[in-house]
């Protein structure tokens, strides 16, 4: 009878003991999840990067760069490129593609002369299915060398409430930080604005790997470069610029005839900063012209189109892979959140303006 | 299957080998593919390899629940003990068959998804699944949000599953987590004689 009642004794110590393990094992679970859904700890996430959308847009617009234009086009390979990569766009005749023109500023109702940012979104689609994604900008390089540097210098430079104007005390901190970023500020202050999509140069800014039949990988970033001459503006013309005058300007060459861009392969050696978009590669590299994109017709975002197409940089063919680049590979996330956010908004009907073909009823587009 | 029906045979007291090879390395999958989710939601760096991960296991994982599937409805499965009330016995048999429904529906919305977003389902480099839907804004809408729902729910689900397997085989030790292992069988079945597993 003894024997039993301590085994009793010890079964009832036992249970609650089992109790607190198996607790334990969940509760590590949970909170193992909690951090990697980013709920918890605080660390920076792709959302992070989507905390500062502007609520005070209509549903439906893309997160950054809300202001752009459809266009359809062909690639036609030069196949200049075919010894460096095995993706089938580099040896395909004529490539379908759809893209777009946009506006560097995050408000689609921007005036066209209140930024300097103008890009190219490209999406390639080969005859074998295999998609090549393209987002490219008229900088010529990232301001600093990582995605958090972004958040950082979007911090520093927010305008003080007070005085309108960024706090300077931000900016010296950001840039001890970030010395790399005096490049972009001092490359900021100077550089012509371009006065045309038409004639504007746009640059990947990251890296990415070719890799030939060999596997051999060759490190390579790339350009669209225009056929048409680039055009600047003085501030004064500008300044009295209409409010879409670029986006006009672009229908306008485009009506007289398609508009050219070569694909330009900067092809990088030993040493390059494969790694670091903020670094430029020497002139000296060979370069090569893997071919033309030809622009044939443009058409109102709100129509579809290029309207929910994710123009992720990270979807690449077969024959290209990401380099480690970390701004490029930040930007998958990022894009992702940006992407299903606006899909969403218009999936489920709360978009208005972003999908409706308005015809210049907008007075704010006047 | 047909020979066995002649056979008045008692429930086995394990899944058969298929089911327990299966659980566990589905068990397995389906836990790394949770974290490879959230990651890849959340990930700075990862983004692009976890979900070059995500896509093959899933389907691997849709492979298998099929496989799993038609080895549950074809061989007898153990019984719930005597020791368990009704209530018990039924609740876990509705939680077993929701684990069926979400570990198909899962990877079936996550390709939908990728189908109605319009991107590649892209298996392997140069290996591309077909869409399984027309491009659409609202069908992307409602399959994204079925899809984190749903992996949230399973994640939980999973967690409660292995915390009750975990009581079972510690304080009931009533053959349930066993019937699933390769240890030592814990028959505290009092009603049923050991003899009669010989065979």
């Amino acid at each position: 009878m003894k024997k039993e009642a301590l085994v009793t004794y010890l079964r009832t110590k036992r249970v609650p003991l089992i109790l607190c393990g198996i607790l334990l094992i969940a509760g590590t679970l949970v909170l193992a999840f909690a951090w990697s859904a980013g709920l918890i700890g605080g660390r920076i996430t792709t959302r992070t990067f989507l905390k500062d959308t502007p609520k005070t847009y209509p549903a439906g617009y893309r997160r950054a760069h809300g202001k752009g234009i459809c266009f359809e086009g062909t690639f036609r390979a030069s196949g200049e490129a075919v010894p460096y990569s095995i993706a089938s766009v580099f040896a395909q005749q004529k490539v379908p593609v759809i893209g777009r023109f946009s506006l560097g500023s995050p408000d689609p109702y921007a005036p066209d002369n209140s930024t300097r940012t103008a890009s190219m979104a490209l999406m390639l689609t080969a005859d074998d299915g295999e998609q090549w994604r393209m987002k490219l900008n008229n900088e010529p390089f990232f301001a600093t060398r990582d995605a958090e540097g972004f958040l950082k210098q979007m911090e520093a430079y927010k305008p003080n409430p007070s005085t309108g104007s960024p706090d300077p005390a931000r900016v010296t901190a950001f840039l001890k930080e970030y010395p790399e970023a005096k490049k972009y500020v001092k490359w900021d202050a100077t550089a012509p604005w371009t006065r045309s999509f038409a004639g504007a140069q746009y640059n990947v800014i990251n890296s990415f790997i070719l890799i030939d039949k060999n596997g051999k990988k060759q490190a390579i970033r790339w350009s669209m470069r225009p056929h048409a001459a680039f055009t600047s503006w003085s501030v004064s013309q500008r300044k009295q610029a209409s409010h879409d005058f670029l986006f006009e300007d672009l229908k306008k060459r485009i009506q007289k005839g398609p508009l050219y861009w070569d694909l330009v392969i900067t092809l990088a050696e030993p040493g390059d900063a494969v790694n670091d978009p903020s670094q430029v590669w020497p002139e000296s590299r060979r370069q090569i012209v893997a071919g033309t994109l030809e622009v044939s017709h443009v058409f109102d975002q709100a129509d579809g189109g290029c309207r929910d197409v994710n123009f992720d940089p990270t979807r690449v063919p077969k024959g290209i892979t990401l380099s480690d680049d970390p701004v490029l590979r930040a930007r998958a996330g990022i894009y992702a959140h940006s992407h299903s956010d606006r899909v969403r908004e218009i999936g489920y009907g709360k978009a208005t303006d972003a999908v409706v073909k308005h015809q210049n009823d907008n007075p704010k587009n006047k | 299957m047909s020979g066995k029906k002649n056979r008045p045979s008692a429930p086995p007291t394990q899944f058969n080998i298929t089911a327990r090879i299966l659980h566990w390395l589905m068990a397995a999958m389906i836990l790394a593919m949770i974290f490879v989710g959230l990651g890849m939601m959340t990930s700075l760096t990862w983004r692009p390899w976890l979900l070059d991960l995500h896509v093959p296991l899933g389907i691997a994982i849709l492979l298998l629940v099929i496989i799993r599937f038609i080895n549950r409805l074809s061989f007898p499965v153990p019984k719930m003990p005597v020791s368990m009330s009704k209530f018990q016995s039924k609740a876990a048999g509705t939680l077993h068959w929701l684990f069926y429904g979400m570990m198909l529906a899962l990877p079936l919305t996550g390709w939908a998804q990728l189908s109605a977003g319009g991107f590649p389902v892209k298996l392997f480099p140069g290996v591309n699944l077909s869409p399984i839907l027309p491009q659409s804004p609202l069908l992307y809408a409602l399959l994204h949000d079925a899809h984190r729902v749903m992996a949230w729910a399973l994640f939980f689900m999973v967690v409660g599953h292995f915390s009750a397997a975990l009581l079972h085989a510690w304080v009931y030790r009533d053959g349930i987590f066993s019937s699933i292992t390769w240890g030592r069988k814990m028959t505290i079945r009092s009603e049923e004689p050991p003899a009669s597993a010989a065979e």
